[in-house]
């Protein structure tokens, strides 16, 4: 049994069928891709992971628990933290502050009046920010305001609020999307550091074939909101259906 | 010092200087002379000051860090100050137990409008607090006359039982409201040459809640919790999927900003027993709004310069008649007196609320940060230009397309 399984489960907007009956199942700390053309559904599965969208059928569990009928904030309290396709931060926020807030969620849960303290003193969460900072090596742009950050900074910055929290999965829409080649390496070679340094079970949606095959241990292949295959970069690399629906077009 | 780090801290003794010594800073002009009537150091206004600076400072808690703009304020403001007549009427004259339930009961009452409003956010929210305000505003003027006494008003008799204290003083008037037998309308005159300064009892009881107001919201605004309404304001889906639940996060604000409110509504009857619906108008709800916007929304001392402006053209411009006018544009030839005061008259007097709207265009426009952003502006022109004179052009001309 993986951590998270996905079983039957539908999806239908009006009169598209988004996710027809998908089953899936992630390993425990392994890295899963999962791939299709675009409108195929990848990003609308997700959101059904996290509590973002509710399948009209079928059970999502993760750890052994159901994550249906909970909210968001509970889900993420559970141990799922997710990078979004367009990045989501606090603009309005610096650097810093933006990498504290995961933080503090670990520590007090998802509500805690602490109204008289000020940030300054909270040492712990000040420190665990910053080295998640010097993980990602943004700790010179500590006091930037997060709006005025690149885009590939945005990204990074998302991936290290993310892996603030510790999470036991994290879930990722297309990471490198919109980044130059450069920083798709270092985002590699990041996700590939997190892997080997901690027990994490990662689940990422990518275009790019080299970020797919140089990060997964396994790949779902996702065409009209149906898993095609799922198998080994390997076998993946060679085989047909996966060749006529998708990695055709790349050559 | 007291928690708070150096820039707060000044910040603070600065709030601290100008609150003591307002009898002296608001009455610049010699008490016989023309411009006396630009002082605004007489303790009725300077009482407004202080009290619709704590209004405004609750009211930006919620507003300033989460965007949460509510237009029923008012209704808390109402709310505190008749349940501190009522303290007055029922228990004793005594400001302290009215104050401490005026912030209770409209915490309470702030409680249960914010957990049903706040289940909208932006454009609906706001007008279900409205809604809410204009029921409250209601309530007040006829249904619930028996507790508000309707159009009238609440008011003290001889007859209120006061069971901590006295029906009627000695001399067989209604007691006045005091702290600990200090009271509240007790002043003390001062006359420097021609100056005359007055310190009144009510305005620095008024005064120091303020600052102790004040000191409450820079905690706040510098504590997680402060750092997390900011986070609402600027992404809830970030929150939402970052684990932590937005509701008791705005829920919290609301109650502590309609607190506030309570606290202003309290004082105001500390200084006046009396308690009218008209407090509770959504007229009363846009004006803390406005404020709040004019002196600069999100930041720790904005809310305060905006009340004071506004109460301070509330009184003094609307003060202005024609005579006074007249008055001053008599030097000119008949013909061009009669044309200035014509032109400036719809400005003042009654028509105080026209500069007030000319002013908040000019502020919403020019400077969307409020007064403090035109403070700031000032500042930065006014060290590049020392700079300058200091022979560090180059410097200068480094920093100036970073700006
Ligand atoms: N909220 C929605 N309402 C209606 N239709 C939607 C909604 N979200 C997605 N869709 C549709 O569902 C289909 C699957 O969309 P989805 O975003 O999951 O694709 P994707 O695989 O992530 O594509 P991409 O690679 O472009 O990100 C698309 O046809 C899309 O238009
Ligand atoms: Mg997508």
């Amino acid at each position: 049994m993986g951590i998270l399984e996905v079983k039957g489960v539908n999806k239908r907007f009006g009169g598209l069928q988004a996710l027809g009956d998908v089953n899936l199942s992630v390993e425990e700390n392994t890295v899963h891709a999962i791939i299709g053309p675009n409108g195929a559904g990848k990003s609308t599965l997700l959101n059904c992971l996290v509590g973002k969208l509710i399948p009209d059928s079928g059970s999502v569990s993760f750890a052994g628990q159901s994550v249906l009928g909970r909210t968001p904030h509970e889900i993420n309290q559970m141990g799922i933290s997710r990078v979004f396709q367009t990045p989501e931060i606090f603009g309005d926020l610096t650097v810093y502050e933006n990498t504290m807030i995961p933080c503090f969620a670990r520590r007090d849960g998802t509500f805690k009046l602490n109204a008289i303290g000020s940030v300054g003193s909270q040492t712990d969460i000040r420190d665990q920010a910053m080295a998640m900072l010097e993980d990602v090596n943004m700790a010179d742009k500590a006091d930037v305001h997060a709006a005025s950050l690149s885009r590939g900074d945005k990204r990074r910055l998302e991936m290290a609020m993310c892996l603030a929290q510790e999470p036991k999965m994290l879930l990722l829409d297309e990471p490198t999307a919109g980044m130059a080649r450069a920083d798709t390496n270092n985002t590699i070679d990041l996700l590939r550091e997190i892997k080997e340094k901690r027990d994490i079970t990662i689940a990422i949606i990518e275009h790019d074939m080299h970020v797919v095959f140089s990060l997964a241990e396994r790949i779902t292949v996702l065409a009209q909101g149906t898993p095609l295959v799922e198998d080994t970069p390997e076998n993946i690399k060679g085989h047909p259906k996966v060749q006529e629906a998708y990695l055709g077009g790349h050559g | 010092m007291l928690g708070l780090n150096k820039k707060d801290t000044n910040l603070l003794l600065v709030v601290l200087a100008l609150t003591m010594l307002a009898p002296f800073i608001l009455n610049p002009f010699p008490t016989d002379s023309g411009l006396a009537q630009f002082n605004a150091g007489y303790p009725d206004l300077m009482q407004r000051f202080a009290i619709f600076g704590i209004f405004a400072i609750g009211f930006n808690i919620l507003f300033g860090l989460t965007g949460y703009l509510s237009f029923g304020h008012a209704a808390f403001l109402g709310v505190g100050s008749y349940s501190a007549v009522w303290m007055f009427k029922l228990l004793s004259m005594n400001i302290l137990p009215a104050i401490i339930l005026s912030v209770i009961i409209a915490g309470l009452f702030a409680l249960v409008i914010g957990y049903v409003s706040l289940r909208r956010s932006g454009i609906y929210f706001s007008i279900l607090t409205l809604a809410f305000a204009q029921m409250s505003f209601a309530l007040a003027y006829s249904v619930l006359t028996p507790v508000t006494n309707g159009e009238t008003g609440l008011q003290l008799t001889l007859s209120d039982p006061r069971i901590l204290g006295s029906s009627a003083a000695a001399d067989g008037s209604i007691p006045v409201t005091n702290l600990f037998g200090l009271e509240m309308r007790s002043a003390w005159d001062m006359a420097v040459g021609p100056w005359t300064f007055t310190f009144s009892a009510g305005y620095y009881f008024c005064a120091i809640v303020l600052l102790v107001a004040f000191y409450l919201s820079i905690r706040i605004f510098r504590s997680p919790f402060g750092m997390m309404l900011r986070a609402i304001k600027s992404n809830q889906t970030r929150l939402n999927y970052t684990g932590l639940n937005p509701k008791p996060y705005t829920l919290a604000a609301f109650v502590i900003s309609g607190m506030y409110a309570g606290l202003a509504g309290g004082l105001m009857a500390a200084m006046d027993p009396l308690a009218g619906a008209e407090r509770m108008q959504w007229t009363a709800s846009g004006e803390v709004v406005l404020m709040t916007i004019l002196g600069g929304a999100g930041t720790l001392i904005g809310p305060v310069l905006g009340a004071g402006m506004i109460k301070y053209f509330e009184n003094i411009l609307s003060k202005i008649n024609e005579s006074v006018l007249h008055g001053w544009f008599a030097f000119m030839p008949d013909g061009l007196e009669d044309f200035f005061v014509a032109i400036v008259y719809p400005f003042v007097g009654k028509g105080w609320h026209l500069t007030l709207g000319i002013l908040f265009m000019l502020v919403v426009i020019f400077l969307p940060g409020g007064l403090v952003e035109g403070g700031q502006r000032i500042g930065a022109a006014f060290r590049r230009k020392g700079k300058k004179a200091g022979g560090a052009e180059a410097e200068a001309a480094k920093q100036q397309p970073g700006e």
